[in-house]
């Protein structure tokens, strides 16, 4: 394990044109939008920042994209975290469905999808838990069979965040049994799923905090077509981890509660100096930690465990933050808005450590890396 | 890394592997002075590793020391090279001749590290560094058994001031960054052998390795330890960038992130290795004493995290995110 400072670019301009753009964009954000954060789906908001450039900016041209590094692209995603905007339309489609497409889709694929993933329109959900099939993901059981022209897909999928309101699903699914006795993961492969097609039912789960982020889908004899598949039968699970290192080292790792330091720290009485030090000293760390890792991804390398350790140290922290701005903080001292995002956050924090691998599961990677048999 | 900062980081963890060890840091521990080691450290040159090249140094960086010291610390640092690059660096920035022997820093009423092995003093008041004779000296020590030892400072035989980059409390940085490193290494080193431990140790028929209860702790702990490396290299990227005064936020982070990685990571150790872990015998605790002094020396947590803590209040919650960016150093490779 090893995490090199990355060569960072200058991005003063960008970082000024997105603070300008988010502060007018964001001038009617309620606490609670900003609480949420990337939890937040806004499809006028999405288009906006599409207009600008900045979904798949580091993509083709050719695709919608805009040739940007992976560096630029680590800039607006810090800049909208920060701010708190609810990114959450094309969040999916930038980080991992836009990515996986344009690696592995074919050329029809690519020109279908990217360009309406890059204008902010195409809104995706990542299919991969089911009923009975959560962290241990190589049990899954909703399965594509070949019939004449295409595949017939049968099964569930279940806590998949914002497949009411999405496009596309792309769904890890079997398409061959695990061979007896081998390796459980073989015989997987992924598939674009237009979630309009008939035999998919779509049920919204409703949360403890009463809202609608999550779903059921159940799919009942949907008819896929031969060029639904994403890549190559069979590799779906190599397919889906491989962007696992994207998913797991972003900024949204660390800075999921950050709007509440904001609103925190300007309320702080003296004597709290030393705990809002070590906040920030953390916070500090956890970006070149992340950078480190977007650099190693731009660099070619695979820091599969890198980006482990900084999603388990990164939520961590996020979800320790609104408890250590309620411990300096009694409720009467408390900002309206402060106030009003730490009751959003206290139930959205238990979130941080489970969506993308479980806490416990990403120190089981990691303790696999120090030759832990 | 750059090949040069490899190559040294190679010779320094060879020289320490074959010529250091654990009989040698008891003889260190017990007041000997490893005589043969530092001529050899001193034939290597290293010891003027941060003396830029026209005063006869090696013009080394800040990120090259850092990485050096990171080395040093995982061998429990039983050589002050530490001290006596910092003294260096302090030294030539001043204009002032390198001595022969050993020259430790020394801080005005701060204990001096290995000060009655010193054969000069390099004292820092401020900006303003003086060469001292060492005067009458009252040996000490820290938690760590390393010499910490009050030397009366005698004649003043050659001062001179710091340019500015340095600042007004450039030894307490230095120190900072410095033990910030040491951490590191040690914790690197303690996780290691933590590792092996639990790879070796069997209960319940098995090795204790296999327990997801150890696993994750485990984890939890290189967390931390790569936690404190990029802490450093970051501070240590910006010394290079604006000097010592100019990355004194960078430098109190990685001190408060090091001092809490040393807390849980001895912790997290000793818990690992039980009743074998503290008796004198074993090796781990000439790291884990010194993890715990090192917090203590250049600043605690505490100490950086009121002086990060109160800043950051002062500019209040919107300034902190573009703040924090502000201070990104483009363009420069670590």
């Amino acid at each position: 394990m090893r995490f090199d400072l990355p060569d960072l670019p200058d991005t003063r301009a960008l970082r000024a044109e997105l603070r300008e753009f988010l502060a007018e964009a964001g001038r009617n954000w309620t606490p609670e939008t900003r609480a949420r954060s990337w939890m937040g789906f806004d499809r006028d908001f999405s288009r906006s920042v599409g207009a600008r450039g900045w979904i798949g900016m580091t993509w083709p041209k050719a695709y919608g994209g805009h040739e940007r590094s992976a560096m630029e692209r680590v800039v607006v995603l810090e800049e909208m975290l920060a701010a708190g905007a609810p990114v959450g339309a094309h969040w999916i489609g930038d980080r991992q469905s836009g990515p996986l497409i344009l690696r592995l889709g074919t050329e029809e694929q690519r020109k279908r999808i990217l360009p309406g993933i890059a204008r902010g329109e195409l809104a995706f959900c990542i299919g991969l838990s089911e009923p009975d099939s959560g962290s241990d993901l190589a049990s899954l059981r909703t399965k594509a069979e070949r019939v004449p022209g295409g595949w017939r897909l049968n099964g569930r999928k279940i806590w998949t965040t914002f497949a009411h309101k999405s496009d596309y699903m792309i769904a890890l699914v079997r398409t061959s049994p695990a061979p007896e006795g081998g390796a459980r993961h073989a015989g997987l492969s992924q598939f674009l799923v237009d979630l309009r097609l008939s035999g998919i039912s779509i049920r919204p789960i409703r949360d403890l905090a009463g809202e609608d982020s999550f779903n059921e889908v159940t799919f009942d004899d949907v008819l896929l077509r031969e060029d639904d598949l994403l890549g190559a039968e069979g590799q779906g699970w190599a397919q889906a981890t491989s962007e696992l290192a994207f998913e797991r080292s972003g900024p949204d790792r660390y800075l999921s509660s950050y709007p509440a330091l904001v609103a925190g720290l300007t309320a702080l009485r003296p004597g709290h100096e030393a705990e809002a030090g070590r906040i920030v000293a953390r916070l500090a760390t956890l970006r070149a930690m992340s950078l480190s890792v977007t650099g190693m991804l731009q660099r070619g390398e695979d820091p599969a465990v890198e980006a482990a350790l900084v999603k388990d140290a990164g939520n961590g922290f996020e979800q320790a933050l609104p408890e250590r701005l309620r411990a300096m903080l009694e409720p009467e001292e408390r900002p309206e808005d402060l106030s009003r995002m730490l009751e959003t956050l206290a139930m959205l924090a238990p979130t941080f450590s489970l969506r993308g691998g479980t806490r416990e599961i990403l120190r089981g990677i990691i303790a696999r890396d120090l030759g832990l048999r | 890394m750059s090949e040069m900062r490899a190559l040294l980081v190679e010779q320094l963890d060879r020289l320490l592997t074959e010529q250091g060890g654990v009989a040698v840091l008891r003889e260190v521990e017990r007041g000997t002075w490893p005589e043969a080691l530092w001529a050899e450290v001193e034939a290597q040159g290293l010891a003027l590793a941060l003396v830029p090249e026209v005063a006869g140094g090696a013009g080394l960086g800040w990120g090259d020391a850092a990485a050096l010291w990171h080395v040093l610390g995982s061998h429990a640092a039983l050589i002050p090279l530490g001290e006596a690059m910092l003294a260096g660096a302090f030294l030539g920035a001043a204009g002032i001749e390198q001595p022969e022997g050993f020259t430790t820093l020394a801080a005005a009423g701060e204990a001096a590290p290995f000060g009655r092995h010193a054969s000069t003093l390099a004292m820092l008041d401020g900006p303003h560094v003086t060469l001292r004779q060492p005067g009458e000296t009252t040996n000490g020590q820290n938690t760590g058994r390393e010499p910490r030892d009050r030397v009366t400072p005698g004649a003043t035989t050659a001062e001179g001031d710091l340019p500015n980059g340095f600042g007004a409390r450039a030894a307490r940085l230095g120190l900072a960054l410095l033990r910030a490193a040491q951490i590191g290494g040690a914790l690197e080193k303690v996780l290691a052998l933590t590792v092996d431990w639990a790879n070796t140790r069997k209960q319940f028929g098995r090795p204790i390795g296999k327990f997801q209860a150890i696993q994750q702790s485990l984890a939890a702990m290189a967390a931390e330890v790569a936690s404190v490396q990029v802490a450093v290299a970051a501070a240590a990227r910006a010394a290079d960038a604006r000097g010592l005064d100019g990355a004194a936020f960078e430098i109190g982070c990685a001190k408060i992130v090091a001092g809490e990685a040393a807390t849980l990571g001895a912790a997290t150790a000793h818990q690992v290795f039980a009743a074998i872990g503290i008796t004198e015998e074993h090796e781990l605790h000439h790291f884990t004493r010194r993890l715990w002094s090192w917090r203590e020396e250049g600043g605690t947590e505490r100490a950086w995290a009121e002086e990060i803590g109160r800043d950051a209040m002062a500019r209040g919650g919107d300034a902190l995110w573009p703040d924090l960016t502000a201070r990104d150093i483009s363009g420069v490779s670590a």
